[in-house]
Parts: C-alpha cells; structure tokens; sequence
C-alpha cells in the first residue's frame, strides 16, 4: 500500500466522490484560487471549475446556510471550515438547521451535507484559533461526528461522510495535515460508529481519538518499556455514533481505563466514555476511570504554557499508573 | 377542497394558465374571485386557529398572518411546479396556498399525527415539499441563506426553476439576511441565483417598529449594498402584487438573476397568538390599516366591478367557514402521533441508531 499524507490521503477522497457523483461540490473560504489554506483543494478548481469549487466570501453563517439549502435540493455539499474555529459563526445553521430539519419536516428532507476542516491545537494558534468541537457538535441528535487520525481513515471516512445522507461534522488533525500512512489507492470506505483498536493490550485501555491517539499509542510503548504494562489503545473515530461496544469489551478484557481527550474537562467526551464504562461494565472494573483533559484555561499562546494547556505523556502515563495502582514517581 | 385549492401549479383552471402564460397578468373576474377564495380561506383558517389557541388545543406559538393575505396569495399565484418557497414562522398561508391540504396543516398546529409533518414541527415548521412548501423556520433571519441555496442548486441542475424566499421587516437586521444576500447578488450577477425576495414588511419586529430596528428605513434599498435590483408593492392590494409576482418571477426564470420586493403590509392580528396586550402600537393604528384590509379592498372592487354582489361574497364566506368547522373537527378528532415517532426522522438512511431507548 503507497504511503501518503493525511492530506494527500483527504483531497484524494474527495476528489474520488466528486469524480463519482456530479452532485458533489465544494463551498469555502480560499478553497479554490487560492488553493485551500492548508492545500487540501489545492488544484481542484482546474479539475472541477467554479461552480464545483465556489470561493465563498467570509461568511461562514451565510454559505453554510446556503450549503444546507443545496443539500436539500439534492446536491452534495462538503463545505470547508477554514478552521472549526470560525464554525461557531454557523452555529445557527448547523445546529439549528442542519441538524433537525429532517425531524421538524416529518421526514421531508435530507440534508447529505459535510462540514470539514481542522480541528483541535498545538500548534501556537492561542485563544480563539483553538477548540476541540467533538463533545459540543457531538451533543446534538441529528448530526454525525468524526474525527479520524490516520491517512487512511481520513480518506476512508472522507468517503462514507459524502455517501451518508446526513449532516457530517468531520473534524480533522489539523496538527497533523503533513503526517504519512499507508492509505489504498482504491475506494476505502470506513464505516461510521466502529471504533478502532489502534494497538492490542492487556492491562488497561487508553481510550481516545483524534490526535491524542498518538499520544496514546507512545504512553503505551513507554508503558510497555518502563512499567512493563500491556496498554491498549481505542481510536474512537467516530464520536456520533458511539462504539459503545468496543471499550465496553476492551475494558471487560483490562480492567482499568484512561480517556483522554484535548478538551476541557467538564461535560467533555471523556466524561461520555466513563460514564458508558460504568454503566456498561461497572462490575468488571477494578478502578475508577481516569479522564486526561486539557487545562481549564482559554487556549495560550507561549509555547511552554500551550504544553502544558493538553494532555502530554506524563500525564497520560501517570493516570494510567494511578487505575494500575502503580506508584506515580 | 376544490377550486380554492388547485394552486398555479400544473392545477388551476385552464383559460386562467393561459392568461398567465402570456406574460401580463389578466385580472379578470374569474380570476379574482379565486383570489378572494384563497384569501377568505386562509382569514377564515387563522380565526379558528386563533380559537383553537385560545381553548388550549393548540400549544407553544402560534403566529397568524391577518392583514397580511394579499402578499403571499398574491405572489404564490405566480408559483409554477417545480418552484421552492421558503419562509419564517407566519408560514400558514404558504402552505394553504400551494395546495397542502388544510386539515393537516390545522392538525399539525393541533399536534397530531395527521398534521402535515406528523405532529414533530408545530405552526413554526410546515413542509409540504411535494408542493413546492420548504419549510417553515422558527429562528428570524436563519431560513435566508437556504433559500439562497435553493436557487443556486436550481441553476446546478439545470432547470429554470426558481425560490420564492419570504422574510420579514424583523430579520433584515440580522447578519443572516446580510450575509445571504450577499451571496445570492454575487452568484446571481452572472445567473447563479434565481431567487424572488419578498419582504412581508409588516412594520414591526414583534413589537419593535422598522423605525425603531433600523436608520435606513427603507427595507429594499438594503439590496443595493448587495447587488440586487429591486421595488415596492403595495401589499395591502393583491392587484398589485399579483403584477409585481408574475413580472418578477418571470424575469427571474429568465435571467437567473434575483430580485427583491419589498411589499408593505400589516399585521392587524397581535404578533403572536398569546399578546394580549400590544403596548407598541395604538388602536387608532389598527384601526387605520384594517380600513386598508386586503379583503375588504378586494370585496369593494367585485362589488365596484360588478363581478359579486354582497349575497355572492357572503356565500363564499359562509363556504369556507364551513370548510374549516370540518378542518377544525378533523384536527381535533384526529389520534396524537404514535409513540414511535419520537425517534422517527432523526436520522436518514438506515441508521436510526439512537432510537432504541
């Protein structure tokens, strides 16, 4: 299987789907002329043209809005978030439109819409150009959230968000656009709702998705040479729906888990996962689950402090000692 | 329903279609007659569901569109098959008009399961796609930017087809109605955007005046920041909007181009259902515009044309009263939605994952 990049592996999706199915096309800022602020539809504007490939002004209520309308009338839509940062000025229409116009219709329509973008930190962006959005799109009955972390899922769910005829939130690793995977040349589609084992262990589960899985699978390896502790790691990917199954049986196997996620603490995905763990596989646990969470501070700027801000091994490592009941040095 | 219903789609009666076809709009006798059909119709629904409100059968909002018929029944006669209209909350009479069958709709405002989205949206949301009725929206100014999309879609699939997009005075001050209309004078300018705007300036926002929301108070020259032509339209006189709706929507079907109007109106019914005290505005002021009430405007000239005498306009009336005691008995006797429904709809496709619980 040919190496590529995470957004290699992403435009090639979508220019799959678009060479597929006429009614796909995208809408967003800079998308087209400019080649996409992180060159993700960098070239498809020659490919396609304009009419597939719609430069948007900055308007992200007003083209999202649109987007849904174009959906509604039977296009296929995938509108890029330049970053989900902004996705808050189309909160409205996601949340309100998007999201449960098929329910307060009675069934009348369907909104086969994807909002993409990056998501998530690291990378000195500070305050507003920071958030981890999968708890809060997440919440909402109506929309899909995923948020894949390998070059082969990316292109993978890439494809299975353009097919679904729902609204899919599809929050990308933003830190990690220039990452290489193995990734098939053929269509891969990946399905929605299955989470993935990233790494098989014993011992205790790590549970986690996005970028923060790879911070998981080098905690394991640490764990694995310094403490002698079998970790496995879950990539949730998809976060609505839920693979409930999947770290309800890890954690039958192990006993014990860790879910970390970039996010603040409170009301986050982490808290969902420990509390499906309790409900779910309460008596098989042989101590409570940890959350590893980012710090409950608006996103900093200085390096030193944006570190310290998410989730970093030692912190991982140590929650996993702690359910191990091993000693935290 | 009979004639009052069979909207300009590809239903109406045959010698009016051809009238139409030809561009200027004939208002003959016939033809306003099944105006005045429509309008009673729509008068004589929102009364009932006023009632129907006031005995507790009706629950959460209700927004009625008294005063304001000329506007949409006006522009609703220009709709041709195909077409997609999209509206706030006051969104009754668009239903009504593009043939969805009255008892549902009254059932759905009843909450039932034979309402016309099966109970799940209320007044605030009906559909009736198959008739050209998307939607229905509850927060001002958020349906714009589809609407928008519509048209642009339209044009995508290769069709002359065009949006009806219905706002009111209220939404023009929110960033959604700015950022949309931005966007379909920028697609439209070469053809991208066949999308009729109609403003149903009613003059206030809830309670709050066009004076008050805004120091540009002349509602269409907001279109001009954007790009897109546009006039007013008496809205009180479905005459005149009814020239207004089949010239613009023609030139619109032909240049792909959209276009705004800003129709004045008013809303003699309180804002919502439940407003008993309307501090905003004066009696005198009410009284004033219901002496420019649509209906009476229009009984006065088929009386003056000698189309109708009193007998005939009292009949039609005594018809529709009777046609919504039966819509207003359907909704009521009709069963609640089955349980089931509540998880029904979340989802498309097959995966209705969250509807076991």
């Amino acid at each position: 299987m040919p190496e590529k990049t995470y957004r290699e592996a992403l435009r090639e999706a979508m220019v799959q789907e678009m060479e597929n199915d006429d009614n796909v096309l995208l809408l967003g800022e800079d998308i087209g002329v400019y080649g996409g602020t992180h060159l993700i539809t960098d070239g498809l504007l020659d490919m396609f043209g304009p009419r597939r490939v719609v430069d948007t002004p900055i308007s992200e209520g007003g083209f999202t809005g649109a987007a849904i309308g174009m959906a509604m009338m039977g296009l296929k839509p995938i509108v890029e978030m330049m970053t989900w940062n902004f996705s808050f000025l189309a909160a409205d229409q996601i949340i309100q439109t998007a999201a449960k116009v098929r329910y307060f219709s009675g069934g009348q329509v369907e909104v086969p819409l994807v909002i993409r973008g990056p998501n998530g930190g690291g990378v000195q962006l500070s305050a507003q150009h920071t958030h981890s959005l999968e708890n809060f799109y997440g919440h909402f009955p109506g929309l899909k959230v995923v948020s894949p972390v390998t070059p082969h899922d990316v292109k993978g769910m890439m494809i299975t968000a353009v097919r679904d005829p729902n609204p899919v939130i599809f929050l990308e690793a933003g830190a990690l656009y220039g990452t290489k995977g193995e990734v098939p040349e053929e269509e891969n589609p990946v399905p929605f709702g299955e989470a993935r084992i990233a790494r098989e262990g014993d011992d205790v589960t790590l549970i986690s998705y996005g970028r923060q899985v790879n911070l998981c699978m080098r905690v394991a390896d640490k764990l694995e040479e310094d403490d002698d502790v079998s970790a496995e790691v879950i990539d949730l990917r998809s976060i609505r729906p839920l693979d409930e199954e999947t770290i309800v049986e890890s954690v039958k196997k192990t006993h014990r888990a860790v879910a970390v996620q970039e996010q603040w603490r409170y009301f986050g995905v982490a808290s969902e996962v420990a509390a499906i763990i309790q409900e779910e596989a309460f008596d098989y646990l042989d101590a409570p689950v940890e959350r590893v969470s980012g710090a409950e501070a608006p996103a900093p700027y200085a390096r030193n402090l944006e570190l310290a801000a998410f989730p970093s091994e030692d912190m991982v490592a140590d929650a996993a000692r702690r359910v191990l009941y091993e000693k935290v040095v | 329903m009979s004639a009052e219903n069979e909207h300009t789609g590809d239903g109406g009666v045959e010698t009016q279609e051809e009238s139409r076809d030809g561009g200027a709009v004939a208002t003959d006798g016939e033809h306003l007659v099944e105006l005045y059909r429509k309008m009673v119709l729509v008068r004589t629904f929102e009364e009932a569901a006023q009632r129907g409100f006031r005995q507790g059968k009706i629950g959460g909002y209700l927004h009625v569109y008294i005063g304001q018929e000329a506007v949409a029944t006006g522009f609703l006669d220009a709709y041709r098959e195909g077409d997609a209209v999209i509206t706030a909350y006051r969104d009754h009479p668009h239903a009504l008009l593009l043939g969805g069958d009255p008892k549902s709709v009254m059932a759905e405002l009843y909450g039932k399961g034979t309402g016309i989205v099966k109970g799940k949206g209320g007044s605030m949301h009906l559909f009736d796609v198959e008739n050209g009725m998307y939607g229905g929206y509850g927060i001002v100014g958020g349906h714009i930017p589809l609407g928008v999309g519509f048209a642009y879609a339209m044009k995508y699939q290769e069709t002359d087809r065009i949006t009806q997009l219905y706002l009111g005075d209220g939404a023009m001050n929110n960033g959604a109605f700015h950022e949309a209309a931005n966007l379909s004078g920028l697609w439209g300018k070469d053809g991208w955007n066949p999308c009729l705007w109609i403003v149903e300036n009613n003059q206030y926002g809830m309670g709050t005046s066009v004076a008050r929301s805004t120091a540009m108070t002349d509602l269409g020259a907001k279109f001009d920041a954007y790009g897109i032509e546009h006039e007013k339209v008496d809205g009180m006189d479905v005459e005149a909007v009814l020239e207004v709706a089949h010239r613009t929507t023609e030139r619109i079907r032909e240049t792909g181009q959209p276009y705004a109007v800003e129709a004045l109106t008013y809303r003699t019914a309180p804002h919502g259902a439940g407003d008993f005290f309307e501090k905003y505005r004066t009696k005198d002021e009410v009284k004033k515009w219901r002496q420019r009430d649509p209906l009476g405007q229009l009984e006065h000239k088929l009386i003056e044309r000698e189309i109708l005498d009193e007998d005939a306009l009292e009949e039609i009336r005594t018809e529709m009263k009777e046609t919504i005691d039966e819509v207003t008995n359907f909704a009521d006797e009709s069963e609640q939605p089955p349980m089931e429904e509540l998880y029904t709809d979340v989802y498309a496709g097959e995966d209705e994952y969250m509807g076991e619980e």
